[in-house]
């Protein structure tokens, strides 16, 4: 059965939307096939609009591997803002790809990429606009099968009803493994129907199938247990390591888009994993152990990927991009290679130290400078303690200082509210050391045109991490916090003058953590908000607090819990956690003893450097901690337009 | 001179000054053709800025602390109107034939988005050279004798007021006095377009004037005039830019000469 592109129909009602582009595909790097001539199809989604999906390196990976192999397609989709929703609906087009603009229901698998729990109801937008049942247990033979991945997927139980499987960890050889087991079943004829694929892909062992386990609650609301309710599927899912990055160099043709973008860059990611042990980094809990990719791979992605691209900065990420063993060769070694091309190079997500500083000046060589940013999270040396952020005040100061001597004029500083134990006084502190900042700055370079903006979220405890068990504080809590700090910024009017300010009040952060620590009953959450309307939740301007708290109050009290109950409520060592029967290799005994340690303000080293503290992920993952430094250089390359 | 040679160096960066002269222009008409019309003119400049890159053509870049590739623009179709005449001047640092450049150009962007002709600039600037577009508008199922009506009307009115939102509120402008020739051209029977579906078709030369007028504001003014409401969004595509000759012509920018390339009354 052949598929037909839908764009003559989405064609007529592109003039009357916003910004068509972002539909139409053409970008270089898209990849179209033949659909008949290919076994196993994906339509892979990133829930959110275009401009912010279309970067996304997890879904550009996969979809480069998926096409590679020549019986294989994958396709493109995102979330469509509501303006051409409407048309759709009016006019009766699907939910469709932007690279053939053939309809997600078409294809064979549905994988759906979630970085944050905000996109969960663009993911049941989607489904209803491709004409997929929202409830996994409504789909038959016909119907994509629906995969999770991101660092959502890490507690899917909240979405456990539409979707029909969830893959935690690294995609990289899970899609393809996914792949071979939809093709040997299709080509076998479907034995079993979807029941039997679904089967399959949970005797992986490495593939979450909601539907084979069910969860018994407690009269109290906590759950009981979570079992298998069939044989052969493990008691708990292992997570996803790709060990050897070398091996998986991609984005090896990244995407270009015509539209605009949130990141114009091309980007590699330098290492994946981070053993610093900031305890409320879901990111750096779940994605251990540290494997860094070697400086001649990084530098020949570099070349290649800006090649390919056209693009005129590069972005080099990870986690804590300076803790790479080699990052300093890296650094001088691409700035060399640049010098005098008008490529710029950042490195993003980077710690407190004048080291730091030292790299960024290095990349800047050309003189292109943006702003530094150095995330401390945490105003007072206490809290800096509670959440393992190891950074003394002098070092701050002294970092921010140096920076503004070596000639930046603007320091951003993150900073988080309502962490566990915190206090007024905590948050408060984070304006004495701004103005710390400043006045050190001002000394040294005796100047006064220098700034520094503070920029501060709320806090949302993660599963999988030290703080997995702790209370949230309450949006009054959070909003009165943020309050102060203005005010005790601005107690001095000088100081107050130099220092910007940027915050996200505390409604969103409450429903992000009903979303990242529920269980499978907040489904019925989910679902209602997004028949009341609810699009796009991690913007500011489509999300509605009323309308989460009015679907929760709606759909919790049955089972004797609600909102807070999710949120605030702080859980006990002995509690079965929604997560517990997915594996993330994190010993839970572990992290309930960094939890205590956190409690008595007791840091933690980073195993890089210091003796293994036994977090369990490399022994019950088989893994190790793979870094250089290999010793090699890199060879000059000869960069793009400069033949 | 680099960061690094200026050693001991002031706190203030110093923008890197040695960006190489320029040595060549050359002037491009590129078209924007099909799904890519869809592509605003912000969006085609940044893909532009890539494709340039990505080509090796060796662009000239301006002075300062974030360098721009030297592109001029002239007047950019509105997004979602295809055209096969779009035109941008570019500066080299190295000179490079502009065939070779036209080449290199098209295959780093994405097809839709062509670079058709490639010249070496001399003489008055793109911006004086170009001073009126011709248009071509598909109409689909717009019965073809309505359309010639409504023309009339047009033709017959001596100002024909439509409203505009524009970025400073509402606008009325009037859109009869920059039309200087509208007309529907005559069926043709289209191959493998099966007879079945009906498309009335309206040529438009219309000056450039400030506010533009589009094609869209022609349209509105036959809904003013005659009330006439295409029931599905019209396909425009720009034909050609040019200075307009007394006769109506439109004269090929890119060449020295007086050269008609469209619109002229015999045609």
């Amino acid at each position: 059965m052949t598929v037909t592109s839908v764009f003559d129909q989405l064609e007529r009602l592109l003039p009357r939307v916003s910004k068509p582009i972002q539909y139409v595909g053409g970008e270089l790097g898209a990849i179209v096939k033949d659909w008949d001539a290919c076994a196993v199809r994906w339509a892979l989604m990133y829930p959110d609009a275009y401009e912010v999906g279309l970067p996304n390196q997890g879904v550009q990976i996969l979809y480069e591997i998926l096409n590679e192999r020549p019986d294989v397609l994958a396709e493109r989709t995102y979330a469509v803002w509501p303006d051409l929703e409407a048309l759709m609906r009016e006019h009766g087009v699907p939910q469709f790809t932007v690279d053939a603009h053939r309809p997600v229901g078409a294809f064979d698998l549905f994988g759906v990429s979630f970085a944050t729990e905000l996109g969960y109801t663009n993911l049941l937008n989607a489904l209803d606009l491709a004409g997929i049942p929202l409830d996994a247990a409504e789909r038959g033979e016909e119907h994509p099968v629906v995969v999770a991945g991101g660092h959502a997927a890490f507690n899917p139980e909240p979405i456990a009803d539409f979707i029909d499987a969830a893959v935690l960890g690294d995609g990289e050889e899970a899609v393809l493994e996914i792949t071979g087991i939809v093709r040997a079943w299709k080509a076998e004829g479907r034995p079993g129907g979807r029941e039997e694929l679904l089967l399959r892909l949970a005797r992986t062992e490495s593939i979450y199938v909601p539907r084979f386990y069910d969860v018994d609650y407690l009269p109290d609301g906590r759950i009981h247990r979570v079992v298998p309710n069939r044989a052969g599927v493990p008691f708990r899912v292992r997570k996803r390591t790709t060990m050897d990055l070398d091996e998986w160099p991609y984005p090896r043709r990244p995407l270009v888009p015509l539209a605009e973008t949130v990141h114009e860059r091309y980007a590699v990611e330098i290492f994946r994993g981070c053993t610093r042990g900031c305890r409320f980094c879901q990111a750096g809990m779940i994605t251990r152990p540290v494997r860094e990719r070697s400086i001649t791979t990084v530098g020949q992605m570099v070349h290649d990927g800006l090649e390919f691209s056209g693009f005129s900065e590069v972005g080099l990420l990870s986690l804590s991009s300076a803790d790479h063993s080699e990052i300093g060769d890296i650094c001088s070694g691409l700035a060399d290679a640049y010098q005098g091309t008008n490529v710029s190079l950042s490195l993003p997500s980077t710690r407190v130290d004048a080291f730091n500083v030292s790299l960024a000046e290095e990349l800047s060589r050309n003189g292109r400078r943006t702003g530094l940013t150095f995330a401390p999270e945490g105003g007072s040396e206490r809290i800096r303690r509670v959440i393992n952020k190891m950074v003394s005040e002098e070092d701050l100061i002294r970092t921010v200082v140096t920076a503004y001597t070596r000639g930046w004029r603007q320091v951003k500083l993150y900073f988080m509210c309502g962490l566990p134990t915190e206090t007024d006084d905590d948050v408060v502190q984070i304006a004495r050391l701004a103005h710390e900042v400043i006045k050190a700055g001002r000394a040294a370079t005796g100047s006064r045109d220098i700034r520094c903006t503070v920029s501060i979220g709320g806090f949302v405890p993660k599963p999988h991490t030290p703080f997995q068990w702790a209370t949230m504080a309450t949006p009054e809590t959070i909003d009165r916090r943020l309050r102060l700090l203005k005010e005790a910024i601005n107690s001095d009017r000088s100081l107050g003058r130099a220092i910007g300010y940027r915050y996200h009040d505390g409604q969103p952060s409450l429903i992000e953590g009903l979303l990242s620590r529920g269980d499978r009953r907040v489904g019925a959450v989910i679902r209602r908000v997004w028949q009341d309307g609810g699009r796009f939740d991690g913007w500011s301007e489509h999300f509605s607090y009323a309308r989460w708290v009015s679907a929760a109050a709606e759909a919790l009290p049955a089972h004797g819990v609600d909102l807070d109950w999710f949120t605030t409520r702080e859980r006990e060592e002995a509690e079965v956690l929604p997560w517990d029967h997915l594996d993330s290799g994190l010993d839970k005994e572990w992290l309930w003893q960094d939890w205590q340690d956190s409690l008595r303000e007791y840091e933690q080293d980073d195993c890089r450097w210091t003796p293994c503290f036994d977090c369990g992920v490399c022994p019950t993952m088989d893994t190790q901690i793979q870094i250089g430094p290999t010793g090699r250089k890199l060879l000059p390359l000869t960069p793009v337009g400069q033949v | 001179m680099s960061a690094r040679e200026q050693g001991g160096r002031a706190r203030k960066p110093q923008p890197d000054k040695n960006q190489a002269p320029i040595v060549q222009r050359i002037r491009i008409r590129y078209a924007k053709r099909g799904p890519l019309r869809f592509t605003s003119h912000r969006d085609f400049a940044r893909a532009f800025e890539r494709a340039v890159r990505r080509s090796g053509v060796p662009i000239a870049y301006s002075q300062g602390f974030t360098p721009h590739p030297k592109i001029s623009y002239a007047s950019a179709a509105p997004t979602g109107v295809a055209s096969e005449a779009e035109y941008l001047e570019i500066a080299l640092q190295a000179p490079m034939d502009p065939a070779e450049v036209r080449a290199a150009l098209d295959a780093a962007l994405s097809p839709g988005l062509d670079v058709l002709e490639a010249v070496e600039a001399h003489g008055e600037s793109l911006a004086d050279r170009i001073d009126a577009s011709a248009w071509r508008v598909e109409l689909p199922d717009v019965d073809r004798d309505r359309l010639v009506a409504a023309v009339a009307e047009f033709l017959a009115a001596d100002e024909v007021a439509v409203e505009r939102v524009m970025k400073d509120g509402r606008r009325r402008l009037d859109v009869r006095a920059p039309v200087v020739r509208v007309e529907v051209a005559n069926p043709t029977p289209r191959p493998g377009a099966a007879g079945a579906a009906q498309c009335a078709i309206l040529d438009l030369v219309v000056r450039q004037v400030t506010p533009s007028v589009r094609p869209d504001d022609v349209l509105a003014g036959l809904r003013v005039v005659a009330d006439l409401e295409p029931p599905v969004p019209p396909r425009a595509i720009r034909l050609a830019q040019g200075r307009l000759t007394a006769h109506g012509e439109i004269v090929d920018p890119l060449v020295a000469g007086d050269r008609p390339v469209i619109g002229g009354p015999s045609e």
